[in-house]
Formats: structure tokens, sequence, C-alpha cells
């Protein structure tokens, strides 16, 4: 087997490849705004790093958020073309419990993974000591949150005041996820769907009547009027 | 049919657009609109767009492909609209494009969607004239370019200062009572009408330049239909169209002649979703032949926002040996026209 995991769904673009027993080859990159420009890249480095091509590839896992549109979609709209492409199967993993995988050693009790969902808010989900998620994803204020959990990812580093303890990673690796996907396609057990994992509505309001132009006029009356 | 075939991928706006093109030959042009999940909003939303254009992306390649009868591994080159457009829309399109070049080991070209609404032109008419002037109208843009070469030379004369053409039609539909979006129905409420009912003005008409201005035009139809309201007459939707229509058109048609006439330039290629227009198709012609510019217009369905248009300028940008863009070229919302090619 040879596996291309990814995550476009924080500030990080984490790329890695997998054999089914360890990861090959991994980059992380962080940088908010240009997971589109550096994931396909990335990508090409790496299977050129190990030798190997893209028609080599026999499988992909892609973190499927929560995290913000846009560059979520760019790692779910490259997952989805090279699916298609290469005519294999893609599957979808939860960001947060990649996160949650890797915090929950450390932790050994209840924790959170937060990561930023801009506008003040941040994606989070709870989990147990053993890493099994409890509740969520969801989306809210920090300040929403239970503040004397340990938490993973960015949150706390946002907002150090309002959130707990920094555990764990700040963003999730992709030789985690990888090694979380190739754990569940050898015991069979089903993955999500490669689709984002949207927790907003888009915003869009339906327009009001049509805004007048001129002034209401304010002297005597015009005859004729309704 | 020979040359090599180019996919080309469009997603700036509310269109999932993809095309296949062998030399300068059309084969498939598959187009899924979210034009209906906006329709309510009046306008574009571009998150609704962009969550459309992800769930769109995969089916309608496949439909092209099928469309075509040829296989994704037969094609030589993918070519993507990076620009201009609205940013999370043109992501999708740029990553799944990159994604098509990196798997099929095959050059892509990240391509300026305003110069493919040249270059489409081309599937149906042949080689384009070197020079022409370029009329492109649509909801997101209203230019005239100087196009020496489209390939290596586009010049911006001018645009508009507000709002685009289409906009306006959008703008004018609603205070109507018309649907969204405005263009068709306005174009069809205005075959029953008077265009010289009503003098509605024509911004920047004989200011010299090149540029364009809808918004005062798009504030006097307002003013006009309250007017009406107000003292209880009825407003007669068929002559504010055609007289609204009949402003836009004028101005249009007036500023493209004159970029013609004044660089010595022989033929004139109108682009967009307003060149659908009829009115519009109809006015250029009269005024080009009295000037002696021919003009090109493709047909309705190659003039809106599709795929085809993007394989076609892929195609001629992979024919005169251009070197193709990186896997880290960005989709980039503000491309200036005269970046044809994202190097
Ligand atoms: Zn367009």
């Amino acid at each position: 087997m040879l596996m291309l995991a990814f995550d476009t769904a924080t500030p990080a673009v984490a790329v890695a490849l997998h054999d089914g027993r360890a990861v090959l080859a991994e980059a992380t990159t962080v940088d908010a705004r240009r997971q589109g420009e550096i994931l396909a890249a990335t990508i090409a480095s790496l299977l050129a790093r190990v030798g190997l091509r893209p028609a080599d590839l026999s499988v992909i896992a892609v973190g499927v958020g929560p995290g913000p549109y846009t560059s979520l979609r760019a790692g779910l709209a490259t997952a989805h073309a090279l699916g298609g492409a290469l005519d294999i199967g893609v599957h979808g993993v939860c960001t947060l419990d990649v996160m949650a995988r890797e915090a929950a050693p450390a932790c050994g009790r209840d924790f959170l993974v937060a990561t930023d969902a801009r506008r003040r808010e941040v994606y989070w989900a709870r989990y147990g000591p053993g890493g099994e998620r409890a509740e969520g994803p969801g989306v809210g204020p920090p300040a929403s949150l239970p503040a004397s959990l340990p938490t993973a990812g960015e949150g706390p580093w946002l907002y150090p005041d309002t959130m707990g303890p920094a555990t764990g990673p700040r963003y999730p690796s992709a030789g985690v996820l990888a090694a979380m996907a190739a754990e569940a396609i050898g015991r069979r057990v089903p993955l999500l769907p490669p689709n984002p994992l949207y927790l907003r509505r888009p915003d869009a309001r339906v327009p009001g009547p049509v805004k007048r132009v001129t002034p209401e006029p304010t002297a005597a009356p015009v005859a004729g009027r309704e | 049919m020979s040359g090599p075939l180019v996919l080309g991928i469009e997603t700036s706006c509310d269109e999932t657009g993809v095309g296949l093109v062998r030399g300068q030959d059309l084969l498939a042009d598959a187009v899924a609109s979210s034009v209906a999940e906006h329709a309510r909003f009046g306008g574009i939303v571009p998150e609704v767009a962009s969550r459309a254009h992800l769930e769109a992306m995969q089916p309608t390649v496949q439909r092209a492909l099928d469309g075509a009868g040829v296989r994704l591994r037969d094609v030589d080159a993918i070519a993507v609209t990076a620009g201009p457009g609205l940013a999370g829309a043109l992501q999708v399109g740029v990553c799944a494009a990159k994604a098509y070049s990196l798997a099929l080991g095959k050059p892509l070209y990240a391509v300026n969607h305003l110069a493919a609404h040249i270059a489409v032109d081309q599937l149906e008419h042949g080689p384009l004239p070197r020079p022409a002037v370029a009329l492109l109208v649509s909801g997101g843009h209203s230019s005239l370019l100087l196009v020496p070469d489209l390939a290596g030379e586009v010049v911006p004369l001018g645009q508009t200062i507000d709002d685009a053409a289409g906009e306006a039609y959008d703008k004018v539909a609603r205070l109507l009572g018309l649907p969204f979006p405005g263009g068709p129905p306005i174009d069809a409420a205005a075959v029953s009408g008077n265009a010289a009912a009503i003098s509605f003005p024509r911004g920047k008409y004989r200011d010299g330049s090149y540029d364009f201005s809808f918004s005062g035009l798009k504030t006097s139809v307002a003013r006009w239909i309250e007017a009406r309201q107000r003292s209880g007459e009825h407003v007669p939707v068929a002559d504010v169209a055609a007289s609204f229509q009949e402003a836009v058109v004028d101005v249009l048609t007036r500023k493209a002649v004159d970029a013609c006439r004044d660089h010595g330039v022989g033929h004139l290629i109108i682009g967009g979703g307003v060149a659908a227009n009829s009115r519009l198709r109809a006015l250029a012609a009269e005024r080009c032949a009295a000037a002696g510019v021919a003009v090109r217009v493709p047909r309705p369905g190659l003039c809106t926002d599709n795929g085809a248009m993007v394989a076609a300028l892929g195609a001629e940008l992979l024919a005169r040996g251009m070197p193709p863009s990186p896997l880290t070229a960005p989709a980039d919302s503000s491309l200036p026209v005269t970046s044809v090619l994202v190097g």
C-alpha cells in the first residue's frame, strides 16, 4: 500500500506518504493563506524524495475539517481530483481527531481540541482520556468551552486568557492522519466520506424590499397620491 | 481532427465549467450552474458558489469526458482560470487542475478569465485577427481591451468605474420585479417595449475615455420608477426595460467602435454573459458595419462562463510554445488582464 495523506483545515499544509506500516516522508508548511499554492507542489516533492510516481499511490486520506472553508476545500478539491485521475479510493478523517490522537497519551484525562474558526470563534471537540471523541465537533466562542481542560490545537495559543492550558500539537500531523487511516482500513473500520465538515451556513441574506433612492417628500402631499 | 487535447476548468463565479478542445476544435463543454441557489438572494453568494463547485467538479469533468468520448489519460494539458473572480470559487478549480496535472504528468496552464472570453471565439470563427479590440461584458466585468496578440499582449483600454453592466441589469430587474439574473428577462421584456420612451442618462458617453459607468443609470431608473409609483401611475415594464437596455448598449457599442477607430483596428470581438443580449448584438452589428469594422460574437452558450473558453486559451498558449505554469501558481481574485498566463 502507498497512502497519500494530507490536511489543509488549519494554517498548516500537512502532507505525508505512508506504506501501511510507517511514514515514508512527511512535510508541514504553516501558511494560512497559501494552502492552494503549497499543497500540490509538496505532494510532488515528497513523491520525488522517495522516488515514486503519482501512479504508484493506492489510496488517499484527507482531513475533512472542520476548518476555514477556502483552505479546507483546497485539500478536498485536490483529493477528489487525484482520486478521480488515479482511480483510487479517497477517505476522510476529522481533523480534530487527528490532533486528539497525538494529544491523548500526554493528557491522561479529558481534553479539548480547538482550532481557529476566525470571527473570534473556534472549531472544537471534547475527548476522553483514550482520545475517543466524546462531544463535537462544534463551533463557538472560546469562552463557551470549559477553561479547566487541557486543550490541543491553536485555540489556546490564540485565546490564552480564555482557553485551558495548551497541550499536544498545535496543528495536525499528516503522518498521524495516515497512520489512523491505514489502521482503520486494515481493521475494515469505515472512514468518513471525503466531504467538508461545514459547521456554519453560508453568509447570505435574502434581500428586503427595494430601497428607495428618492427621499419621501415632507412638504404638502401631492394631489393624487394614494 | 488533430492537435493536443486540452481540458479546461472554469470556476471563477457560479458556473462549474469543464471543456475539452483538440487543437481549436470544441469536443465537449459541460457546465453545472449554481445560479438557481443564488436567485433568492438577488446576487451571487460566494460561499454558496464555492460549495457548489466542489460538489459539481468531478461529475462535470466526467460529463465532459463522456461527451467527447475520451479518457482522462488522453488529455495532453490542463488549463484553468486563475483569476479574476471570486477567491474561494477560483481555489476549487485551481486545486483540481493542479491535481490533474500532477496525477497525469501533464502541463498546467493557469490562465486569465477575460482572455479566455476572447479565445473562445476561435472555436467558432477561426484564428483571431491581430490586432483586435475586445468588449467583454458580464455580471462581473465590463472591459474594453486592445489585443495585439492574445498570447503575447493584452492592453486594457477602459473598464467600468462602478457597476459591471450585468450588475446593472440585475439591479434594474429587481426594481421591475423581474427574476435574477436580470439579463435574459430584461432582454425579453424589452422586445415589446419602446426603447425611445424614456431618455435615461448615458454615463461617460462623451468623456473621451473608454471607461464605463452604470451606477448613475441604475439610480435614474430607480428614481423614474419611484416617481411613477408615488403619483400612483402604472410602471410600463417593457418601456423601462427597453429604454434602460438601450442606454447600456448605446454606450457599450459606441465606445467599442470608437476604440476600433482610434486604434485603427478592423476587428471587434464581443464576449461575456451580456454578449448573449440580443440588442447588444444587433446594435454592435449595425454600428460596426457603418464604421467598416468586422464584428465577431461567439454563440450565446460560449459567451457565458464555461470551460471550453479556458481550454481554447490553454490550447492557444500550448500551440504557441508558452512555458506552463508551476504547481505553485496562485489563484488570484484580482488578476490583471495583462497577465494572460500565470507563470
Ligand atoms: Zn466571465
